[in-house]
C-alpha cells in the first residue's frame, strides 16, 4: 500500500483543523466514538454545526487556547492510499515546526482564506515548502462559502499566489489550486454544485492521482552503512552485511561501487531483504549488502555507485532553518548530523539571514536566533559525502545538535 | 530474482528505527506485552537484523493481571526465536510498598506499571526502550517522536521535544536519561494487523472470537474473572462470543462481540469497523486528557 505523507500549513484561523477534520469524516475516517466526542464538544461550546476541528488538537494546553502548537500526525486511508497528515502550526514563531513537517512530506498544501486572500503568512508556507523542495503543492483556497463561491474572487488569489510563484527558486514546483470550503465539504472530498466554474479535482481526488513522479525528484542511489551485521554463527560463519536505506535512486546486484571515505572499490554481492535474496533495492529500502571484496567498512561509510560520486569535503555552505531559543553565533561549536554520520563542526561564517517571506535578505546579522532562515558556512573535523540539497534531498540535508543539551538545534540545507 | 520495488514504507522504516536503535545506543530494550503490536516490533527486529539475531533483550512488565493465554504465548515465542527474555513484576512493587493497589469497581494495575518499569530501566541501566505505541492510538500520542527523551524520573516534557527532520535520529541523551523508541508510530492499526496478515506472523488466541464468560459494564463487555476484574454481585455473567482487539491488562481491556475467528476476517472487521482501538480501553476513558497524564508521569 502506498503512503503518502502531507504537510498542511495555514494561518491561525483559516480552517487548517477543520479541513483535515473534513477529510477524516468524509472518507469514513472518524470512528464513531470520535465522532461522539465532537459532537459532544461542538454541542458543550454551542455550535450548531459540527467543529471538525477538535478532532486534530490533541494537547490539553492547545484546548484551552485553542490552537495547534506542534506537528501532529494523522491518519487516514482509502482503497487506493494511506495518508499521513502532518499538522504544522501557523503562526509566525513557529517556522521551526513548519520546517520539520515539511521534511518527512512528499506533498504540501497551503492554506489561503479566500476572505483574506495571500497573506504574508501565504508567502512563508509557499516560501518554506519550496525550500524543502516539495515537488507538490495544493493551494486550497478555504471558506469560498464566505465570499459566495465567487469565481472572480478565486482568480483573484490566484493570480496573486502566481506571482509569488515567480520568485520561487525550485521552479520545478506542481502548483495545483483548488477551490474548497472546508466547513461545508465544498470540493474537498466531494465535488460542489456552488463552484460549477471549476472543472478541476477535488482536493482528495488530486492527491489519489499522484504518483512518484509527482511526489519524488530523479536522483542517484546513496547509501549511507547504518550497522555492520556479523551473525558468527555456525551457518553464517564469514557472514559480513552492511545494513542500511537506499536513498535516491536503486542499487542492483553486480553495480561497480566505492566506499567512502576508504575510496576503496568493490562489486555488490548479494542484497538481502530479511531472508530473501534480491536484484535490485529500491528507493527507500532498508536492505543488507554483501560486497565481492573483503573491505574494513563501519557506520556512517557510503556505499555509492562507481562512476557517481557525491563531494567529500571538510567545509560547506548551507541554507539553515535555526530551532533553539540559545542564538547561533559564528565561532560556535556543534554536532553536525548528516544521515548516520556525526562530526564536529565550527560555524565560520553567517552571510545573511534569508526573510522568509521573500522580501529578501538581511546581510548585517551577527546571531540567529529561533524561527531564522540564513546562509551559513560550516567547517567541519573530518569529510562528509554529501550532495547538493537540489540534487539530493536527503544526502543534501543535515541536523544539527547542541552538544550540552544534546537537543536538536537546527537544520540545515547544503549548497 | 525480484526487486523490492514494491515495498512497504512503513516497514522500511521501521527496520531503519530499529538499527538505528541498535547503533545509537549502549542498552536497548525491546518492550513486549503479548499483544499484538510488540509482536509485531519482534518480527521487525528479526528482519532488521537477519541472519544475526536480535542485539537486545525483551523485557515484559508483568501486571499479574494478564490474559493467561498471553503468557504462554510470551514464552513459546522467546523460546522458539531464543530470545533473551527480562520479566518484572508489578506485584513485587506492590509487596515492596512502592505503589498500592488500587480498589473499587475500576481498580486497575495498568497505572502502576509504571513504576516497575521506571525501576527496571534504572536496575539494567537501559537507554533505549523500544515499544509498539502508534500515533493514531489517542490525540496525546499524535504529537509523539519516534526517540522520545525521558529524564531521570521518566518523564515526558511534551513542550520540549525535539523535532525530528528527515530520516534524521538524534540518539544523543545524558548520563541517567533514556529514549523510549516508537518503530511503529507511522502505522494504523489497519497497517498492524494487514502486516500481521501478510507476514502470516502467529498471536495469542484471545484476538480469535472464542466463548468466555462475561459480564457487561458502561455498555463494555469485560471478562468475568473474579480473581482480577471487580464484579458487582448484580453485575451478571453471561458466556459470551468475543475477541479482543487490544491486549493489556485484563482489568482494563474490555473485550468486543465478534464471530471474526481468524485473521482474514479479524482484518475485515477492522476495516469495516467504526469504534477506534482505544475506545476498548477504560484507562483512557477516565477523562479526556487521560493518556496526556500518564504519558507525563512515565507511562509508555
Amino acid at each position: 500500500m502506498e503512503v503518502l505523507k502531507i504537510a498542511t500549513a495555514g494561518s491561525v484561523d483559516d480552517g487548517k483543523s477543520t479541513l483535515i477534520g473534513r477529510l477524516l469524516y468524509d472518507t469514513k475516517s472518524l470512528t464513531s466514538d470520535k465522532l461522539e466526542a465532537i459532537e459532544n464538544k461542538s454541542k458543550q461550546l454551542g455550535y450548531d454545526y459540527l467543529d471538525f476541528s477538535l478532532a486534530t488538537d490533541g494537547l490539553v494546553a492547545e484546548r484551552e487556547q485553542g490552537i495547534t502548537i506542534d506537528v501532529a500526525h494523522i491518519y487516514f486511508s482509502t482503497a487506493n492510499k494511506s495518508y499521513i497528515i502532518a499538522d504544522t502550526p501557523g503562526h509566525v514563531e513557529y517556522t521551526r515546526n513548519m520546517v520539520t513537517g515539511a521534511s518527512t512530506s512528499q506533498v504540501a498544501i497551503v492554506l489561503i482564506d479566500a476572505r483574506k486572500g495571500v497573506i504574508e503568512q501565504t508567502n512563508r508556507h509557499f516560501f518554506i515548502n519550496n525550500l524543502l523542495r516539495i515537488k507538490t503543492v495544493i493551494v486550497a483556497i478555504n471558506k469560498m462559502d464566505l465570499v459566495d463561491f465567487s469565481e472572480e474572487r478565486y482568480n483573484e488569489i490566484k493570480a496573486d499566489f502566481e506571482a509569488l510563484m515567480s520568485k520561487r527558486d525550485y521552479q520545478d514546483q506542481k502548483i495545483t489550486f483548488i477551490p474548497v470550503s472546508a466547513l461545508k465539504g465544498d470540493n474537498v472530498v466531494n465535488k460542489s454544485e456552488k463552484t460549477p466554474w471549476y472543472n478541476g479535482e477535488t482536493l482528495l481526488e488530486n492527491l489519489e492521482g499522484l504518483d512518484n513522479q509527482d511526489i519524488f525528484n530523479a536522483g542517484t542511489p546513496r547509501f549511507p552503512v547504518q550497522y555492520v551485521i556479523r551473525p558468527k554463527t555456525d551457518e553464517f560463519h564469514d557472514f559480513r552485511g552492511y545494513a542500511g536505506k537506499v536513498y535516491g535512486g536503486e542499487l542492483s546486484v553486480g553495480d561497480d561501487v566505492v566506499i567512502l571515505p576508504s575510496q576503496t572499490k568493490s562489486k555488490i554481492k548479494e542484497i538481502h531483504f530479511y531472508d530473501k535474496k534480491v536484484q535490485t533495492a529500491s528507493r527507500r529500502s532498508s536492505v543488507l549488502i554483501t560486497l565481492e571484496d573483503d573491505v574494513n567498512i563501519s557506520r556512517g561509510d557510503m556505499i555509492v555507485r562507481a562512476n557517481d560520486l557525491p563531494t567529500m569535503d571538510k567545509q560547506f555552505t548551507a541554507t539553515i532553518s535555526w530551532m533553539d531559543s540559545q542564538n547561533l553565533k559564528a565561532g560556535n561549536k556543534y554536532v553536525v548530523q548528516h544521515g548516520v554520520n556525526k562530526v564536529m563542526a565550527k560555524v565560520e561564517r553567517i552571510h545573511h539571514k534569508i526573510n522568509p517571506d521573500y522580501s529578501g535578505v538581511d546581510d548585517t546579522v551577527e546571531t540567529l536566533a529561533i524561527n531564522d532562515i540564513a546562509t551559513v558556512s560550516f567547517k567541519l573535523n573530518k569529510p562528509i559525502f554529501y550532495d547538493a540539497f537540489k540534487a539530493h534531498r536527503t544526502n543534501g540535508s543535515f541536523i544539527i545538535i547542541d552538544s550540552k543539551s544534546n537537543n536538536t538545534v537546527g537544520a540545515g540545507f547544503i549548497q | 530474482m525480484k526487486d523490492t520495488s514494491n515495498i512497504n514504507p512503513l516497514e522500511n522504516e521501521a527496520i531503519y528505527i530499529m538499527r538505528e536503535v541498535a547503533a545509537q545506543f549502549e542498552k536497548p530494550v525491546l518492550l513486549f506485552s503479548g499483544g499484538k503490536d510488540s509482536i509485531t516490533l519482534v518480527r521487525l527486529a528479526q528482519k532488521a537484523f537477519y541472519p544475526a539475531k536480535i542485539p537486545f533483550p525483551l523485557m515484559h512488565i508483568d501486571t499479574g493481571h494478564n490474559f493467561p493465554e498471553t503468557i504462554e504465548f510470551r514464552d513459546r515465542l522467546v523460546k522458539e526465536l531464543g530470545l533473551e527474555l527480562i520479566v518484572r513484576n508489578v506485584q513485587d512493587s506492590i509487596d515492596d510498598g512502592k505503589v498500592k493497589e488500587e480498589s473499587g469497581r475500576y481498580a486497575s494495575r495498568n497505572q502502576l506499571q509504571t513504576t516497575t518499569l521506571l525501576d527496571a530501566i534504572e536496575e539494567f541501566k537501559f537507554d533505549a526502550c523500544i515499544g509498539g505505541a502508534r500515533r493514531d492510538e489517542e490525540k496525546a500520542r499524535a504529537k509523539e517522536r519516534i526517540f522520545s527523551v525521558r529524564d531521570d524520573f521518566g518523564q515526558w516534557d511534551e513542550r520540549n521535544q525535539r523535532p525530528e527532520l528527515f530520516d534524521m535520529l538524534n540518539g544523543n541523551i545524558e548520563l541517567g536519561q533514556n529514549v523510549r523508541v516508537f518503530p511503529i508510530s507511522n502505522w494504523t492499526e489497519l497497517d498492524v494487523w494487514s502486516y500481521i496478515q501478510k507476514e502470516e506472523i502467529e498471536i495469542p488466541s484471545i484476538y480469535f472470537a472464542h466463548t468466555r464468560a462475561t459480564f457487561l459494564r458502561d455498555g463494555l463487555i469485560w471478562s468475568a474473572d473474579d480473581a482480577v476484574v471487580y464484579r458487582d454481585e448484580e453485575e451478571e455473567v453471561v458466556e459470551r462470543i468475543v475477541r479482543f482487539r487490544t491486549v493489556g491488562d485484563m482489568s482494563c481491556t474490555a473485550a468486543v462481540l465478534s464471530e471474526a475467528s481468524d485473521i482474514v476476517s479479524v482484518v475485515q472487521e477492522i476495516r469495516d469497523s467504526s469504534i477506534s482501538e482505544r475506545g476498548a480501553r477504560i484507562d483512557d476513558k477516565r477523562s479526556e486528557a487521560a493518556m496526556e497524564k500518564r504519558k507525563q508521569q512515565g507511562y509508555f
